[in-house]
C-alpha cells in the first residue's frame, strides 16, 4: 500500500487535475457524436433507402456532414488528450504504462477505421450505390462502439485495477494484459457510456429541431429530425437507468468508499438511509430528504445491507463526498427528468400517433440535450472524483502521478482560451452550415474539414466563375 | 530482432509516417504564409485549402499512435521525455489545437480582416508546432533527456541540436508540402499553380539540403554520438537519402515528373530511418536502451499483435478510400 505523503507537497496536483478534468469535460461532450450520431444518420439513411422518403434523405446526408466536422474537432481534443496523459501524469505512466496502455492502441484502431469510413461513407454519396453507401456507413458504428469500448476499459482499469502484481520494491511484475483490459468495473462502464452517447446524440440532435418546430418550422423535414434521433435517445433511457442500478450495486462491491461518498454514509451500518440532496457538514448528513433504509436496499436489495462507511479508511483517503454525491444526485435528477419527457411522448404517441400537442414538450425537448449533457458531466464527476485521492483505486495515489513540471497553472489558462475558441469555432461552422442549409445551398463549401463531397477546385461558396 | 526492437521498429514506423504526412500537412502552413496580400495570396491559398481539407486532423493519428506506442512498450521512455521535454511538447500540442481552429475559423469566416488574422494563427502554428516537435527530438538525440531523474527544463530544448533539428523540421515540412502541392495542382489542371510551387519545391529541397549538410556540423560539436553513428553505421542509409534528394531534385529541374513524390518522400524517411539506426541501441541516449527500457514481454507481444490487426484492418480500409479518391479524380477529368 503506497503512502499518501505526496498529496501535500505537489504544488502542480490542483492546476493538472483542473486542467484534466477541463479537457476531458470537454472531449466527453464530443464523443457521443462520433459513437452515436453516425448510427442516427444512418437510419435515417436506411428510411430514406426503404420508402424513397426524401426528406429523411436530405436528413441523413446534413448530419453526415456536422458529424465530420464534430469528428475533426474530437480528433484535436484527442490528440491533447493523450499529450496529457503524460505530460501531466508522467508517474502514472512510466509505471504502469505497460500494464493499462493497450487499450489505447486498440481505441487507435478504431479511431483511424472510424475516420477512413467517415470519409467513404461522405465520399460515397454520390459514387457508390445506394445499398452500398449505406452498408459502408455500419463500420463507423462498429468502430464507435469498438472505440468507447476500448477507452472505457482503461478507465475501468484505474477504478478496479487487474492483471499485474506489485514486487516488495513497489515494481510492477506479472502482466496480464487481457485481465488488465476486462477487469470487473469494464462491463457496467462501457454499458452506461454507450447508452449515455446514444442519449446524448439523440437529445442533442432532437433539441435541434424542437427549438426549430418553436420557432414555427413544422414542416415534416423538421418533425421527422425531431423524432428520428429522439426515439434513439428514448429507447436508451430506460435501459440506461436499469444499467446505473446495476453499475451502483457493482461499485457497492468494488470500490466501497467511492459508494459510501456517493450515499452519504459516514459510519458502516446496515438499515442505511438514502439521503435526497443534502450535505456533509463536519462529519454529520445535513439537510436533503432521507428515505429510510432505502441505501440498503439498492445496495443490497434487502434493508439488512450493510454498507461500508467513510469512517473506515483515514480521512487522507477520502474523496470529497459532498461533490461526488450531490453530483450522482444531479444526474440522477436528470436520467428521471429525461425519463419523463420520453414517457410524455410515449403517451401522446399512444393515444394520437402524434407528438404531444403542449409547446412545454417542445421547449422541454429543446433542453433535453443540455439536460443529457448535464447528466453525463455529472456522472463522469461521479466515477473520477469518487475514486480520489487515488489515480489508481488503492494502488497510487494521483499526487505520485503527476509531473513535476512548474508552470501548470499557465498552461491551463492557455489551454482554457484555445479551447473557448474551439468551442466557438465549431458552434459558428455547424450554425452557418444550417443557415446555408435553409437558403437552400449544400453547405459543402462552408464545412472546413472532412472529406470533399467533390473533387471541384475554384468554385467558389459565393458564386464566384470557376478559374479553370 | 528481440521483441523489444520489434516495437521500437513499430514506433519508428509510426514517427517517418507523421514525419511525411503530418509534415506535409504542417509544411501548407508555411506556403500559406508566404502566398502574399489577400487577393495575390487568393490562388495558392485556395489550393491549399482544398489540399488539407480532406486531410482534415485525421494525420494526428500517426502521432497519438507513436504516443501509445511508446507509453505502451516503452512507459519509463515515454514518462522521461514527457517530463523534461514538458516545455517544447505543450508548445507543439497547442499549435495542433491552433491550427485546426484557426484553419476552420477561415473557412467559416467571410469578412476580410478576420479571415486575415485567422489565417495568420493557422499558417503561424504550422510553422511552430513542428519547430518544438523537432526541438524535442533533437533534446532526445543529444542525450539530454535521462531517464529515471528529471532532466533540464530549459536546455534540454534549447541547445544547438534542437534548433538545428527545429529548423529541420520546418524545412522538411516545407519541402514536401511544395511537391504535394505541385502535385495536387497538376490533378486539378491548374498550370500556373503547378508553375508557382514547383519552383518553391525545388527552392525548399535546396534548403532542406542545405539545412541537413550544415547540421552535421553542429551534431559533432554537440551530439557526438549520433554523428558518429550518422557517418559510421548509418551511412548507407544517409547515403540514400541523399541520393533520394538529389534525384527528386533533378526531376523537379525537370518539370515533376512521376515519381518526384516518391523520391521526395523517401529522402525524408529514410533520413528518419538514418537518425534511429545511429542512436539505436539507445531510446534515451545514453541512459536507456531500447532492451533496458522496455515493457514487460506480454504486453510487447500484445502491442505486435494490435498493431498486426492495424495493417490488417486499416490497410484495405485505406485501399478502399484510395480507390473511391481515385475514381472522384476520373469523374472531375
Amino acid at each position: 500500500m503506497w503512502h499518501l505523503a505526496g498529496l501535500a507537497e505537489a504544488p502542480q496536483l490542483l492546476p493538472a487535475r483542473i486542467q484534466m478534468a477541463f479537457t476531458l469535460g470537454i472531449h466527453i461532450i464530443l464523443v457521443p457524436f462520433g459513437v452515436a450520431f453516425p448510427a442516427i444518420a444512418l437510419l435515417a439513411n436506411r428510411r430514406a433507402l426503404r420508402s424513397g422518403d426524401e426528406e429523411a434523405l436530405t436528413l441523413a446526408q446534413r448530419w453526415s456532414k456536422a458529424m465530420a466536422v464534430l469528428f475533426a474537432v474530437g480528433a484535436v481534443t484527442g490528440t491533447v488528450l493523450s499529450f496529457e496523459m503524460g505530460l501531466l501524469w508522467p508517474g502514472l505512466m512510466g509505471r504502469f504504462g505497460d500494464v493499462f496502455g493497450l487499450p489505447f492502441a486498440v481505441e487507435g484502431i478504431f479511431f483511424f477505421t472510424e475516420a477512413i469510413f467517415i470519409a467513404i461513407y461522405i465520399y460515397g454519396w454520390k459514387r457508390l450505390s445506394p445499398r452500398l453507401h449505406l452498408w459502408s456507413g455500419v463500420p463507423i458504428v462498429l468502430a464507435g462502439v469498438g472505440g468507447s469500448a476500448a477507452v472505457i476499459a482503461a478507465n475501468a482499469w484505474m477504478n478496479t485495477p487487474r492483471g499485474f502484481g506489485l514486487a516488495s520494491d513497489g515494481s510492477v511484475v506479472d502482466v496480464h494484459p487481457m485481465e488488465a483490459f476486462f477487469t470487473p468495473a469494464f462491463g457496467y462502464e462501457f454499458a452506461h457510456m454507450l447508452l449515455a452517447a446514444y442519449m446524448i446524440a439523440g437529445f442533442m440532435v432532437a433539441s435541434v429541431y424542437a427549438v426549430g418546430m418553436l420557432r414555427g418550422r413544422r414542416d415534416r423535414y423538421h418533425r421527422l429530425g425531431f423524432l428520428i434521433p429522439f426515439v434513439v435517445a428514448a429507447l436508451a433511457t430506460p435501459l440506461q437507468i436499469v444499467v446505473g442500478d446495476i453499475a451502483a450495486r457493482a461499485i457497492y462491491r468494488d470500490q466501497p468508499i467511492k459508494f459510501a461518498a456517493q450515499e452519504l454514509v459516514t459510519r458502516t451500518s446496515t438499515h442505511v438511509p438514502e439521503t435526497l440532496g443534502g450535505l456533509l457538514v463536519g462529519g454529520e448528513v445535513r439537510y436533503g430528504l432521507r428515505i429510510p433504509s432505502f441505501a440498503s436496499l439498492l445496495a443490497g436489495l434487502s434493508p439488512e445491507t450493510k454498507i461500508t462507511g467513510l469512517d473506515t479508511v483515514p480521512p487522507a483517503e477520502r474523496p470529497p463526498a459532498n461533490v461526488v454525491h450531490l453530483s450522482f444526485d444531479v444526474m440522477v435528477t436528470m436520467g428521471f427528468l429525461l425519463l419523463g419527457l420520453v414517457a410524455w411522448l410515449a403517451l401522446a404517441w399512444w393515444r394520437r400517433r402524434d407528438l404531444p400537442r403542449s409547446r412545454w414538450f417542445l421547449r422541454a425537448a429543446s433542453i433535453a440535450g443540455l439536460a443529457s449533457i448535464v447528466a453525463l458531466e455529472a456522472g463522469w464527476v461521479v466515477t473520477e472524483v469518487g475514486r480520489q485521492p487515488w489515480i489508481v483505486y488503492r494502488v497510487m495515489p494521483v499526487g505520485d502521478a503527476v509531473t513535476a513540471s512548474p508552470g501548470i497553472w499557465g498552461s491551463f489558462a492557455v489551454i482554457m482560451s484555445v479551447y473557448l475558441g474551439l468551442a466557438v469555432a465549431a458552434v459558428v461552422v455547424l450554425r452557418r452550415m444550417a443557415a446555408g442549409w435553409r437558403d437552400g445551398e449544400s453547405g459543402d463549401s462552408r464545412v472546413p474539414y472532412g472529406p470533399r463531397s467533390d473533387d471541384g477546385f475554384g468554385e467558389h461558396a459565393d458564386g464566384a466563375e470557376p478559374s479553370r | 530482432m528481440t521483441l523489444a526492437d520489434g516495437v521500437a521498429v513499430v514506433v519508428w514506423l509510426g514517427v517517418t509516417l507523421y514525419v511525411v504526412f503530418g509534415g506535409a500537412d504542417f509544411g501548407t502552413g508555411l506556403w500559406d504564409l508566404l502566398a502574399g496580400g489577400t487577393e495575390r495570396g487568393e490562388r495558392p491559398r485556395e489550393l491549399i485549402d482544398h489540399a488539407i481539407g480532406p486531410v482534415w486532423e485525421a494525420n494526428h493519428v500517426w502521432l497519438i499512435f507513436c504516443l501509445v506506442a511508446l507509453w505502451t512498450g516503452f512507459p519509463r521512455a515515454f514518462a522521461a521525455v514527457m517530463s523534461t521535454l514538458y516545455v517544447p511538447l505543450s508548445i507543439a500540442v497547442l499549435g495542433i489545437v491552433l491550427r485546426g481552429a484557426g484553419f476552420a475559423f477561415r473557412k467559416a469566416t467571410r469578412e476580410t480582416v478576420a479571415r486575415r488574422a485567422f489565417g495568420a494563427v493557422f499558417a503561424v502554428s504550422s510553422i511552430v508546432t513542428p519547430f518544438f516537435l523537432g526541438s524535442a527530438l533533437g533534446g532526445i538525440a543529444s542525450g539530454r533527456v535521462p531517464a529515471g531523474r528529471p532532466g533540464n527544463l530549459v536546455t534540454s530544448w534549447m541547445n544547438p541540436t534542437s534548433v538545428f533539428v527545429g529548423v529541420l523540421a520546418v524545412a522538411i515540412c516545407s519541402y514536401l508540402a511544395a511537391v504535394f502541392l505541385t502535385i495536387d495542382a497538376r490533378r486539378l489542371h491548374q498550370p500556373d499553380l503547378e508553375r508557382y510551387f514547383l519552383r518553391r519545391a525545388s527552392v525548399a529541397a535546396l534548403l532542406a539540403g542545405a539545412v541537413a549538410i550544415a547540421g552535421l556540423f553542429v551534431l559533432r560539436e554537440d551530439a557526438p554520438r549520433l554523428y558518429r553513428g550518422l557517418t559510421g553505421k548509418a551511412l548507407p542509409l544517409v547515403a540514400i537519402s541523399l541520393a533520394c534528394g538529389a534525384g527528386a531534385l533533378f526531376l523537379l529541374a525537370k518539370g515533376a515528373r512521376t515519381g518526384t513524390r516518391l523520391l521526395a518522400v523517401g529522402a525524408v524517411a529514410t533520413m528518419v530511418w538514418a537518425w534511429g539506426f545511429a542512436q539505436f541501441p539507445y531510446l534515451l541516449p545514453e541512459t536507456l536502451t531500447v532492451a533496458g527500457g522496455a515493457a514487460v514481454a506480454p504486453t510487447l507481444r500484445a502491442v505486435l499483435v494490435v498493431f498486426a490487426i492495424a495493417v490488417l484492418v486499416v490497410g484495405p480500409s485505406l485501399a478502399l478510400l484510395f480507390a473511391l479518391d481515385q475514381r472522384s479524380r476520373l469523374d472531375a477529368v
